[in-house]
């Protein structure tokens, strides 16, 4: 028994079966980040502004990963042109190229990720708040564990400004930056503890949601992009054809984890 | 053409080279669509019966608060602990039952019933296709659904049981409640809801790559259109839910506050977040799910039942392209209904007279598809078998449920019904009399092909008598309690706010209304009783059933005209379709029934 149109198109629809199935699954990834995005419109909608943080995000490290992943996009073309016009050797350097460039961008994502677990917020019991460092460097400290730990006080490197101090506070405060000053904190005067993880905020939370998700997606990618770099690879001595529709439909799913980032960028580190 | 299909039937020239594949791989990691089925109907089978004894212990807890649940009362405590202490449902524990009744029967007994197993089963011998077009991740979808099965069954044996909230788990209460019964409960959704993904995938491809030469669009049987609808909502629907479902668990286990608005104050203490989330958001998604859901449940329901009705009025579908063109306005309207379960949240007038206007739209296609039904019996010679009953009792039970939904779809009068019996009437006459009545006459009208044998007519008739009759008694006096205002989901069946507990106070639940939790109680137990002639016929005809020919209904589609049971590949000769899928009682044919690969 065969299944027909696995590797050649039925005519009347001009597809092959996987690509079918790509794209209906591709549809419903539209409709599962869809529904991320308008969660996201609406948290920000109805957040004020004070706890909704701005500005927190590395834009230079968020702009050198769009363009990795982006050069990933035309090597994954191209790696598949190459196997059209049936040269393996060049699908195998671009293929490289593309795995190369998912690893890098997970690898820069995790360097945010860490930057992130060791930043801080505090809310003072007199209504203050500061963002910053704490001494030591220490990752998802909380008040309850700074209390479990017996301290009486922590040593906080405050940033130059709040994210929602006013467009004038902040101007000031990049022209004269001061120098770091390490300020003692009581415990007894801290209300809420909190790095900047998912619980900070429901910014962080759609944040860190939103390219988690992503970032497995990545993961899954680079995974069967690998999987057809290396020992997938010796279909195309057996099937060339059936072999090239899985670099396309590969391909395509690399593109959709694509263009979700062309999305995420903008809406997470810019706006 | 179709005497062709038959001398080849059982191995033919090119299974001889085959060899025989072992049982594991023949009956628990088969990718062949056709064992994929019946693995995913025992299985919703199964898990339909545990939803149904979850009910049963809940309505004797309805009708006699706080005394201790006859016969399993004691092994609930033994396997349950403390929440069963002495035999008698605590509030938690009817809490637990009640959301996982609701979602055992949703998400793992209805859906893969209907769209699982008729659908794995009967599309692709419908289309005339080989198999699915992805059998693997045919086999897949089965795994993951029986995953997400394995998860919620044990969330009931974890410290504090299963999850609580009920089957729609809304935020706050469902990330207020300090055990972990919902944490499984989301694991086992995502399971769940990828499973319903990769067979959605499968069965969109299958009917669009797989139809056999011929078989253009408007020759699919009906059933494939309800199946191929079906697949885009499951499709299209799920994966929000899935989002909601990946926030909810950050909300449970990482401390976030998607859900949970500012200032939240959980047992009288403010609660330890970042506040500034929004309770409505995950209604939102659960409904814009939720509402497409209900047309998965009933969908394919409505495509067996059309052919039944065709096959035993022995005439061709009245109105097919109406049929056709209702189901697929069904399927565009169902994704903006949504917020007619949430007209009492307080989202706003204007928005509920949008959802209003396109609830009552969508009422429309729903009534086309059942006036086609009952159009399509007029003037025909009808066979009573026992399929038959059980589709032509579907269309008055649908239809009850169904207009029962317009009040509850203008805002003005789900003020008073909402949360109330009447709702859980009015869902259960579309799902229980209405899909399950489907799906019983969809086992009757396919398990000749699926075994070989046909089941015992007498019984059959038994198990729908008792059926009907119960089945009405059960959810006829919700519709009363409910306008009398009866809430839903109280653990003592609403004992504190009746007029006998509050002498005096107007609006008391009467003790006639009160009284009528026996007659429910006495109506499901009759319900039970009645299932036990369908499942000794389920399992005795399989061996001493009269055995059933290629075509025991003389039936015109496709599935009929393959081997019985049909072989791996389905067909001896690849077939080709020339005609209609319900060409009955053909002037100038030789037969009342003209199959669509007849020449
Ligand atoms: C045909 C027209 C229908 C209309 C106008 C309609 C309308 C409604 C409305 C407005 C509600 C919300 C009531 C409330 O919570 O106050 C509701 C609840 C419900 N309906 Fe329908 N419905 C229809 C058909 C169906 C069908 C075909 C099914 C399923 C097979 C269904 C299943 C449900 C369920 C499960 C609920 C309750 C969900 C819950 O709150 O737990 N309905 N319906
Ligand atoms: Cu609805």
């Amino acid at each position: 028994m065969e299944i027909p149109y696995t590797t050649k198109p039925r005519p009347d629809t001009g597809l092959y079966n996987a690509k079918v199935g790509i794209w209906l699954f591709l549809a419903s990834e539209v409709m599962l980040f869809g529904a991320l995005f308008s969660s996201y419109i609406l948290l920000r909608v109805g957040a004020f502004v004070e706890n909704w943080p701005h500005g927190l995000l590395n834009v230079p490290i968020g702009t050198v990963n769009t363009i990795v992943l982006i050069v990933s996009s035309i090597t994954v073309v191209m790696a598949w042109a190459s196997l059209k016009m049936k040269n393996f050797g060049k699908f195998k350097f671009y293929q490289a190229i593309t795995v190369l460039c998912a690893l890098m961008f997970l690898g820069i994502k995790s360097f945010e990720y860490r930057d992130k677990f060791t930043h801080y917020e505090v809310w003072k019991t007199d209504g203050t708040r500061m963002t910053g460092h704490i001494e030591g460097k220490p990752m998802f400290l909380t008040l309850a564990k700074v209390k479990a730990a017996g301290k009486e006080k922590i040593g906080f490197i405050p940033d130059p400004y709040h994210y929602s101090a006013s467009k004038e506070v902040k101007h000031t405060a990049k022209e004269h930056p001061g120098e770091h000053k390490t300020v003692e904190i009581a415990v007894s005067e801290i209300k809420r503890l909190s790095a900047f993880v998912p619980a900070h905020s429901t910014y962080f939370a759609i944040y860190f949601t939103l390219t988690a998700l992503h970032g497995l997606h990545v993961l899954g990618g680079a995974i069967v992009i690998g999987f057809l770099f290396g020992p997938g690879s010796k279909m195309w001595h057996s099937d060339p054809e059936r072999f090239t529709n899985r670099v396309e439909v590969a391909g395509l799913f690399w593109h959709f984890v694509d263009l979700v980032w062309i999305f995420l960028f903008p809406v997470l580190y810019l706006l | 053409m179709q005497a062709t299909t038959h001398n080849v039937a059982h191995g033919g020239a090119d299974e001889a080279h085959h060899h025989e594949p072992g049982f594991m791989q023949k009956y628990v990691f088969s990718t062949d669509h056709k064992m994929i089925g019946i693995q995913y109907g025992l299985t919703a089978l199964v898990f339909l019966l545990f939803g149904f004894c979850l009910m049963l212990c809940m309505r004797w807890q309805i009708a006699h608060p706080g005394q201790p649940i006859p016969l399993v009362g004691h092994l609930l405590e033994r396997v349950l602990g403390d929440v069963a202490k002495d035999g008698k449902m605590s509030p938690d524990l009817y809490n637990s039952f009640g959301a996982m009744h609701g979602t055992i029967m949703v998400f793992l007994a209805i859906v893969p019933l209907a769209f699982g197993a008729f659908g794995n089963y009967v599309v692709p011998l419908q289309i005339g296709a080989p198999d699915m077009a992805f059998p693997r991740v045919n086999m897949a979808s089965y795994q993951f659904y029986v995953l997400g099965g394995i998860i919620m069954f044990v969330s009931f044996f974890i410290p504090g049981g299963a999850a609580q909230a009920g089957w729609t788990s809304y935020s706050p209460l469902a990330t207020s409640i300090p055990t972990h019964g919902q944490a499984f409960w989301l694991i086992g959704m995502v399971f769940l809801i990828s499973s319903s993904l990769l067979g959605a995938v499968n069965f969109i491809a299958t009917i669009i790559q797989l139809r056999a030469p011929g078989m253009t669009w408007m020759r699919l049987p009906f059933f494939v259109w309800a199946q191929f609808v079906t697949g885009f909502l499951l499709l299209l629907a799920f994966p929000p839910l899935e989002a909601a479902g990946v926030m909810q668990l950050m909300d449970n286990l990482f401390g976030t506050s998607f859900f949970l608005p500012t200032g939240l104050a959980v047992g009288g203490r403010l609660a330890d977040i970042s506040g500034g989330g929004s309770p409505l958001l995950w209604q939102h998604l659960f409904w814009f799910l939720g509402h497409p859901e209900v047309y998965v449940l009933i969908l394919p329901g409505m495509g067996i039942v059309c052919e039944i009705i065709a096959n035993n009025t022995r005439k061709t579908i009245w109105g097919y392209k109406s049929l056709v063109y209702s189901v697929l306005a069904i399927g565009f309207l169902s994704f903006i209904v949504w917020a007619h379960h949430m007209y009492l949240t307080g989202m706003g007038t204007k928005i509920s007279a949008f959802f209003q206007t396109t609830t009552m739209i969508i009422s429309i296609p729903s009534v086309i598809l059942l006036t086609c039904f009952f159009i399509s019996l007029w003037g025909g010679s009808i066979r009573f078998n026992t399929p038959m009953l059980f589709a032509l009792a579907f269309l008055p039970m649908f239809g009850i449920g169904g207009l029962t939904g317009l009040p509850l779809g203008l805002a003005a009068a789900d003020l008073h019904l909402h949360d109330t019996y009447y709702v859980i009437a009015h869902f259960h006459y579309v799902v229980a009399p209405g899909t399950i009545f489907a799906m019983f006459a969809g086992v009757y009208y396919w398990y000749p092909k699926m075994t070989g044998r046909m089941m015992s007519e007498f019984w059959g008739k038994v198990h729908f008598v008792g059926s009907f009759i119960f089945m009405n008694i059960v959810f006829q006096p919700m519709f009363f309690q409910g306008m009398a205002g009866m809430i839903r989901r109280m653990a003592d069946g609403g004992a504190n706010y009746s007029a006998a507990h509050n002498p005096g106070a107007i609006g008391g639940l009467s003790a006639s209304m009160m009284g009528l939790h026996s007659v429910i109680l006495w109506g499901a137990v009759g319900l039970a009783v009645s299932q036990i002639p369908f499942i000794l016929n389920v399992f005795i005809s399989m061996k001493n059933g009269k055995p059933a020919n290629d075509n025991p209904w003389d039936a015109t589609t496709l599935e009929w005209q393959t081997p019985t049971p049909p072989p791996h590949g389905n067909f001896a000769h690849a077939p080709t379709v020339y005609r209609g899928p319900y060409e009955y009682s053909q002037p100038g044919a030789k037969k009342d029934f003209t199959p669509q690969n007849q020449a």
